[in-house]
């Protein structure tokens, strides 16, 4: 690939630019100076969360795509069906999202053409996206997101799974990207603790509630969000909803508070 | 078509004297051996219907499937030799994903079709390569453009049409499907005509086990083809092998 | 990017050695029959204007333009590209390219080069399937499509302005109200944006343009 840039060339105070120009492309050849691919994420997506529970897993993401500080994308769906065993939803560089839910989704037309009732489960789904994020990561070249994988095994028993732009993954009960693994994933363990045979509803609420300290707490989220539903039948995405807020700790203030 | 190519025959890279390609009139020989294929196309979708003949009763039901998906939105029913088949059905399925990798949309069955009938033209030129032995038909149905219909033969040559048939029993299929009023039909309705143009067609005498293929893709499935779901299948057997009693039931009184 | 933009700025001034336009007010809305969309004109190499009456409004194929902000390099070759694409694919279908597959297309190219590309682009325009369509490409590489779109440095500054005027369901009329007004407006505090106002209407009937002069430039807001 011709074309990167470099940024610690140190030319001399008189300039022979057809020299230099020269010089420029020797160097580019013989790759004295590193090659540089994404440095920094553009468009970004915060928080996903997930979470299993009795029938089912959850998963539910904010429908903002930041620029910057600036909200910029306000309607930009985070999760993605990919069959009816998984949802996943993604966090980091919302190009790189669109590029894996692009690979998904040829991945899934050409298990369905097979026609062999042959479909991916939610494991296998992880550890292809694993695969596919560390190979990245190993070419100095990352795909900048952390994705959540939420569905069902062969089994039909509920999965979590979580991966890393540099290829790291887990499962857990219950998992958090970014500000989440913050604040929400504390809220979630204890509800867990508090109600270990959660059902799907009570896991769409707790959610709820998740997200709504995530929008008081987090710059870079939103009061807008989908919630998707893995089952033992069947997986479905939300359309966007807002939680209730609350702001009666701020009317009466005293000094700075 | 005279039996003995006069040497002319050993290649797809030579033209005979009298301006033939004998490989390719004996690829579509190859596919004229096949048991029947059918598809028509409705008002609302296309509907396809093949007569896979069973020549060994040891053979697993549903193995060696004759009608295909390419895509979701496109299905394919073939005649001639399986394994070319296959051959070229996997060639349709990596056009399909090019075409989505570059233009993120689903390819449009013309295009599709036209790349298809390039590569199949490609093994008809050359002395090193022997034609496809196959016909493919496929069928596509959205939203805005409606249900397409189409068929690529051994040659290469892409044609678009309203109801088509080959293999065995094309002649008396095509003068059966004549008959419908195609352009006037749902899917639902159709489903029931194609089993009984391949029950109708099918030579008890010469081939005497077969099993019947149904699919479809409309308005009905969303635009998704699919294997017809058993209920309607039943339903379109079971009229199928009435309306065959019933005409039987007629020669013998006349 | 230049190659040697840091070191050599001791000693030689910017608009010599910086890089063609970067600052830039761009935007585009859908509305019932089709798409508006305009553009200041400033071509910038940093506070030098090296083009005032630059066209960015740029046409890839029949019935569908880009709007052009970030490298004016980068940005053309792009577009060089995608009308190629889109006249092959053009005579291959026999059909007029839909806006979505052009913005695929502009997305594949940034996407898979956003290393060494700095383009960000409003790819708006008409077709027979879903009629005016706005895709928004912002720098890394993503598509999306949205009722309206700004782009470029002066877009930051008109931000609550176009929330605040922008409304379903416009006429034509109203749509390039809302495109000069806005633009005007950027044009008004970007000191990278600037010159004139170039617009376009973009129907299935084909493209009209208009120019606003820049001494006739909307001034609602200074009574």
């Amino acid at each position: 690939m011709a074309g990167m840039y470099t940024t610690h060339m140190h030319l001399p105070r008189m300039v022979d630019m057809k020299e230099k120009v020269a010089e420029f492309w020797q160097e580019e050849a013989s790759l004295s100076q590193p090659r540089k691919h994404t440095l920094q994420p553009i468009v970004t997506g915060t928080s996903v969360l997930g979470i299993k529970c009795r029938d089912g897993v959850v998963v539910a993401a904010d429908t903002l795509g930041s620029y910057g500080s600036l909200a910029r994308f306000r309607d930009i769906s985070r999760l993605m069906k990919v069959n009816d065993s998984t949802i996943i939803g993604g966090f980091g560089d919302y190009a790189d999202f669109q590029f894996i839910m692009k690979l998904l989704e040829q991945q899934t037309i050409d298990d369905n053409v097979v026609g062999d009732g042959v479909y991916r489960d939610a494991p296998s789904i992880h550890n292809w996206l694993r695969c596919v994020l560390y190979n990245r990561r190993s070419k100095m070249n990352p795909l900048w997101n952390t994705i959540v994988v939420a569905g069902r095994d062969f089994a039909g028993k509920p999965y979590l799974g979580y991966v890393d732009k540099i290829g790291v993954s887990f499962t857990d009960k219950s998992v958090a990207t970014g500000f989440g693994s913050y604040i929400a994933q504390p809220m979630m363990r204890k509800a867990m603790e508090e109600n270990p045979n959660m059902s799907v509803e009570e896991a769409k609420r707790l959610m709820e509630r998740c997200l709504k300290v995530l929008f008081y707490r987090d710059c870079r989220s939103l009061n807008r969000f989908q919630i998707g539903v893995v089952t033992e039948t069947e997986s479905s995405i939300s359309d966007p909803i807002s939680a209730e807020t609350d702001w009666s700790i701020g009317a009466n203030p005293s000094g700075y508070e | 078509m005279s039996s003995i190519g006069s040497g002319y025959d050993l290649s797809a890279g030579q033209f005979s004297p009298d301006g033939r390609v004998f490989q390719v009139e004996y690829a579509i020989k190859a596919v004229e051996n096949s048991g029947s294929v059918i598809a028509l196309r409705g008002k609302d979708g296309v509907v396809f219907g093949v007569e896979k003949i069973i020549t060994s009763k040891l053979y697993e039901e549903g193995s060696n499937r004759r009608v295909h998906s390419i895509d979701t939105h496109i299905g394919a029913a073939v005649a001639g030799l399986l394994s070319d088949a296959r051959a070229v059905i996997n060639r349709a399925r990596d056009e399909s994903a090019n075409y989505r990798d570059t233009y993120q949309v689903p390819i449009p069955l013309k295009s599709l079709t036209e790349r298809l009938g390039k590569y199949m033209h490609y093994f008809t030129v050359y002395g090193h390569l022997r034609p496809f032995g196959v016909s493919i038909l496929l069928g596509t149905w959205d939203e805005t453009n409606g249900p397409k219909l189409m068929e690529i033969d051994p040659s290469g040559t892409a044609r678009g049409f309203y109801g088509c048939a080959v293999g065995k029993g094309k002649q008396n299929a095509k003068t059966e499907i004549e008959k419908l009023d195609l352009s006037n039909m749902t899917c639902k309705e159709l489903v029931k005509e194609v089993a009984k143009v391949i029950y109708s067609v099918h030579d008890e005498v010469k081939d005497k086990h077969f099993e019947l293929e149904l699919s479809w893709i409309g308005k009905e499935t969303g635009g998704t083809h699919q294997i017809v779901p058993q209920d309607i299948f039943n339903e379109a057997k079971t009229y199928a092998e009435e309306a065959l009693n019933d005409s039987d039931d007629e020669d013998t009184d006349m | 990017m230049s190659l040697c933009q840091n070191d050599i700025a001791y000693d030689a001034p910017e608009w010599l050695t910086g890089e063609h336009m970067t600052g830039t007010t761009i935007m585009a809305v859908e509305f019932a029959d089709g798409v508006v969309f305009g553009a200041d004109s400033r071509t910038s190499t940093g506070t030098y204007v090296a083009n005032r009456v630059t066209d960015k409004l740029t046409q890839v194929s029949d019935k569908i333009y880009c709007c052009r902000s970030g490298s004016a390099a980068d940005t053309q070759a792009i577009a060089d590209y995608v009308k190629l694409y889109l006249d092959l694919q053009e005579n291959e279908t026999n059909e007029d390219p839909t806006v979505e597959v052009a913005s695929r297309v502009f997305q594949m190219l940034c996407y898979q080069n956003r290393d060494m590309l700095s383009a960000s682009i409003i790819c708006a325009g008409w077709d027979k399937n879903k009629g005016g369509q706005v895709y928004c490409l912002p720098l890394g590489g993503m598509c999306v499509r949205m009722p309206f779109a700004i782009g470029g440095s002066g877009s930051t500054y008109i931000y609550g302005h176009c929330d605040n005027t922008y409304k379903e369901g416009m006429t034509e009329e109203q749509c390039l109200k809302f495109v000069a007004d806005a633009v005007a407006l950027a044009m008004h505090r970007d000191g990278s944006s600037g010159g004139m106002i170039r617009l376009a209407v973009l129907t299935k009937d084909g493209c009209k343009r208009l120019n606003i002069p820049g001494n006739q430039l909307p001034t609602f807001w200074s009574k």
